[in-house]
């Protein structure tokens, strides 16, 4: 007589934090190419959107700038995710964070400093979003910390909020008078324009982006403040009991985070649209949550994750104009890859023996 | 007539520990058995065990003289077995009536009848409540009422009560008590699990001590007093003896002045407590668990505020500095909850014994820190194959090691050791002992809390003896004084 039996891993492999993501993928992909099948009923479909999935995106004469320019703010909120998640916070407000960066820099180049010429401009319209985005996230951190106040709802309306004033400002008063009344502001100033390398397509916010991971990197592993963090993101007890600030630590873990969003609105706005204009994000932040997930709350992982993320936007947006596939199909996979993910994370921590009763 | 029910050399194992030994127990009907022990003596897992949510691993039940196996609460319930767990089990958005249907598992058409029983039981059993009335609006002591009107109102025969008491007021104690007595007289048994002393000699027609997982009697009515109760709750059993130089006794290092304090449910913990210790000494203070020890180490720490009074550190008063500043003043702190509290679980050994390092390092040299780390495994003999082994993965005794050689390596001036041996093995046992030992004999001052009174008559130079909240007497550390501190701890004032 035979017995399944299932049980918990005592040792979690070393291969297992890059087989896990890689697993949860292909499922997912396995998954999205059932749905193409029986949604346009022909199976060669699928195999024609694997085919543009993986091609379009990265090479270099077609989508590999589109790719490279829809990373930048992926890997920018997926860092700044990737602190709070240490912790243990979990801050899913990245995207009004992200919008609320964006909104200060385009005050900033279309009115503060509208003709302020100096190289020193730019600089500052990244500043201000990022001030503007740690503003946004230290709002629930102080809720959470003083009044323990659920960070997930706080963040969560906070990004309603954020994409309401926005509206409310390109539909409204910043709404730009030559714009054939479209929801979108005036074109900002040249100068306060993130400058592309050459002829690439690819702005400058690459090097800023690359430099939040290493920057994000020491912090996290190389410092006293790093090492607070995990202690409070393992047992917050402990970490009061070890003399560590609680209360001070989370709102500034929830700012960081934050501005890390709010620089990726900023970069957005003088990198790549130079207006805002209604709904400039596909959801940076909250595929930002997916990015710092697969990346295992690695800095150094995102890079990697962000990039083919950036591929899949790119992609689905491909299938959407080949293949007339919609863009919901292609957040449902999204979706799905966040699902296998967590799905996998805990499967893989059992282990099914068969044994002889 | 037979007993209602017979628990047969019930035996239970958890991971690494025996946590009951062949333990039996029966209960008849229309009597009090209390069942008496420290925290940790099994007298919870025993009921668990009783009202299905534990398995045992060996033993034996019998209800109504037939044998029974219980694989649920539902079907101890179906039995006639209810239990009133310590954390209540109702729904706070349902009214009284609801949650009782509920529990019954049967959905009347009719409310107003049930709320008629409901009032009739209520009434007869004296236990007042509104049935309408919702459960988040309500007390902790109506709460209670509700759920033993729910085992009431299933009829349960067997009504087990965990520490009924901890929750409630004085006058809600009274009530609780008639309720019980009504209860047994209409034929019911009642189950009474406390470690306070008084309450169990009130109330209880038989009393069961455990201690350690083991029985250590069972004595009827009239058999026993307070001092003999107190006695066989804190056992003694000393199982080595360790040499110890006469104390060497220097400045006065902490005076606690007139503190008073809250716990975590809101209620007074410390009441007016006095103690001071100096250089050199180990100051012991005895108690039944839960009288204020762990309040009084957290005041000291700084982990918790004071609502008044004053702490004293060096001649510098310290009441309201914060945890940090009392860490690097040298104040250590070994706390009873070494997984909950001294440890991160998933963190690695080495970062564990780091965790209270320098505030304002702010490099992270690894490299540096793992050496320092090596030697220290070496030098508290911590058993782990890798540094970098998370910390929950190793032995109890272990995780004590890595929380002791984090302590004394910050060259504390005062180390506050709460239960420093809980659940440990000889050998750390004596490891620790050994530890504090050396710390006093360097000059440092040591307060030591602990339940235990082989511990504390082991280490000490000086006793006191806690009772809610208040220091209530000072006793020699002496064997001879064993019953005399029994009295003390159980709250008889005049000895």
């Amino acid at each position: 007589m035979y017995k399944i039996k299932v049980e918990k891993r005592l040792e979690i492999p070393r291969y297992f934090p890059v087989l896990i993501p890689l697993f949860s993928i292909t499922i997912s992909l396995i998954l999205m190419g059932i749905t193409i099948w029986a949604t346009t009923g022909k199976f060669s479909n699928a195999l024609e959107a694997y085919k543009e999935m993986f091609s379009w995106p990265f090479i270099p004469e077609y989508g590999l700038s589109d790719t490279i320019q829809k990373m930048i703010p992926l890997m920018l909120t997926g860092l700044g995710l990737t602190i709070v998640f240490r912790m243990r916070i979990w801050n899913i407000g990245a995207e009004g964070q992200l919008y609320l960066g964006a909104m200060a820099t385009t005050w900033g180049a279309l009115f503060f400093l509208k003709d302020f010429q100096s190289p020193l401009v730019v600089p500052i319209l990244l500043i201000l979003g990022t001030m503007a985005g740690a503003l946004w996230g230290a709002i629930p951190g102080v809720l959470k910390a003083f009044l323990n106040l659920d960070e997930i709802v706080a963040t969560l309306m906070l990004n309603y909020i954020a994409y309401y004033w926005v509206n409310y400002l390109i539909y409204g008063p910043w709404k730009d008078p030559h714009g054939y009344n479209f929801p979108l502001t005036a074109m900002f100033p040249e100068h306060t324009w993130l400058p592309n390398m050459g002829d690439t397509g690819i702005h400058l916010g690459i090097f800023i982006a690359f430099g939040m991971v290493v920057i994000v990197y020491i912090l996290m592993n190389k410092t006293r403040w790093g090492f607070d963090l995990k202690v409070i993101g393992d047992n917050e007890k402990a970490a009061k009991y070890a003399g560590i600030n609680t209360k001070k630590n989370i709102i500034f873990a929830m700012m960081l985070s934050g501005a890390l969003a709010g620089l990726a609105g900023a970069i957005q706005m003088l990198g790549v649209q130079h207006r805002l204009q209604h709904g400039f994000s596909p959801g940076y932040g909250y595929t930002g949550i997916i990015i710092a997930w697969l990346s295992r709350l690695n800095p150094w992982a995102t890079i990697l994750v962000s990039f083919l993320f950036g591929g899949l936007i790119v992609g689905s947006e491909q299938l959407q104009i080949i293949m007339r596939i919609p863009i919901s199909l292609i957040n449902a996979l999204q979706g799905i890859i966040l699902f296998s993910l967590l799905a996998s994370e805990t499967i893989f921590r059992y282990r099914i023996r068969i044994v002889k009763r | 007539m037979g007993p209602l029910l017979v628990m047969k050399n019930i035996v239970k194992r958890f991971p690494g520990t025996l946590a009951l030994n062949k333990v039996n127990f029966d209960l008849f009907e229309g009597e009090v058995h209390a069942l008496l022990g420290e925290n940790g003596a099994g007298k919870t897992t025993l009921m668990n065990i009783l009202y299905g949510l534990y398995r045992m691993d060996e033993g034996e039940i019998f209800y109504r003289g037939k044998k029974v196996k219980i694989h649920s609460p539902s079907q101890a319930l179906t039995l006639g077995i209810g239990m009133v767990q310590q954390h209540f089990t109702l729904v706070p958005s349902f009214t009284v009536a609801e949650n009782i249907m509920l529990n019954a598992r049967k959905f009347e058409k009719n409310v107003s009848d049930v709320i008629d029983r409901i009032k009739k039981i209520s009434e007869e059993y004296e236990l007042r409540i509104d049935p309408n009335a919702r459960i988040w609006q309500m007390s902790v002591g109506e709460r209670q009422r509700v759920e033993i009107l729910k085992l009431l109102y299933m009829k349960a025969k067997a009504v087990i009560l965990d520490e009924p008491t901890a929750v409630l007021t004085p006058q809600e104690t009274r009530a609780l008590f008639r309720a019980i007595r009504l209860m047994t007289k209409n034929g019911a048994g009642v189950i009474f699990i406390s470690h306070k002393l008084k309450e169990v000699i009130e109330i209880s027609d038989r009393v069961t001590v455990l201690k350690n997982g083991e029985v250590v009697g069972t004595l009827k009515r009239g058999e026993y007093d307070e001092k003999k109760l107190a006695r066989m709750m804190v056992g003694r059993n000393v199982v080595f003896r360790i040499e110890k130089k006469p104390a060497n006794l220097g400045r006065e290092v902490l005076r606690v002045e007139d503190v008073k304090a809250l716990n975590d449910k809101g209620f007074t913990a410390l009441n007016g407590i006095n103690l001071e210790v100096r250089e050199g000494e180990i100051l012991g203070v005895a108690g039944v668990a839960g009288n204020g020890q762990r309040e009084l180490a957290e005041v000291i720490t700084g982990l918790r505020e004071v609502s008044s009074g004053r702490i004293i550190f060096y001649d510098k008063d310290i009441t309201r500095e914060s945890v940090s500043k009392r860490i690097s003043l040298g104040i250590s702190y070994i706390p009873q909850d070494r997984k909950e509290i001294a440890t991160c679980p998933n963190l690695s050994v080495a970062e564990n014994l780091f965790l209270k390092g320098k505030r304002r390092v702010f490099w992270f040299d690894k490299r540096k820190i793992l050496d320092t780390v090596k030697t220290l495994i070496e030098k508290y003999s911590i058993i782990t194959p890798d540094p970098l082994q998370p910390v929950k993965l190793l032995s109890g005794g272990n995780i004590q090691k890595v929380v002791v050689a984090r302590e004394f390596e910050l060259h504390p001036k005062l180390i506050i050791a709460e239960h420093p041996t809980r659940g440990l093995d000889i050998a750390s046992m004596e490891f620790v002992y050994r530890s504090l030992l050396e710390a006093r004999n360097r000059g440092v001052a040591i307060l030591l809390l602990a339940g235990d009174l082989d511990e504390i008559f082991t280490l000490s130079d000086r006793v006191v003896v806690i009772y809610e909240g208040r220091i209530v007497g000072e006793v020699e550390p002496d064997p001879s004084n064993l019953e005399k501190i029994g009295l003390m701890m159980a709250g008889v004032a005049d000895v």
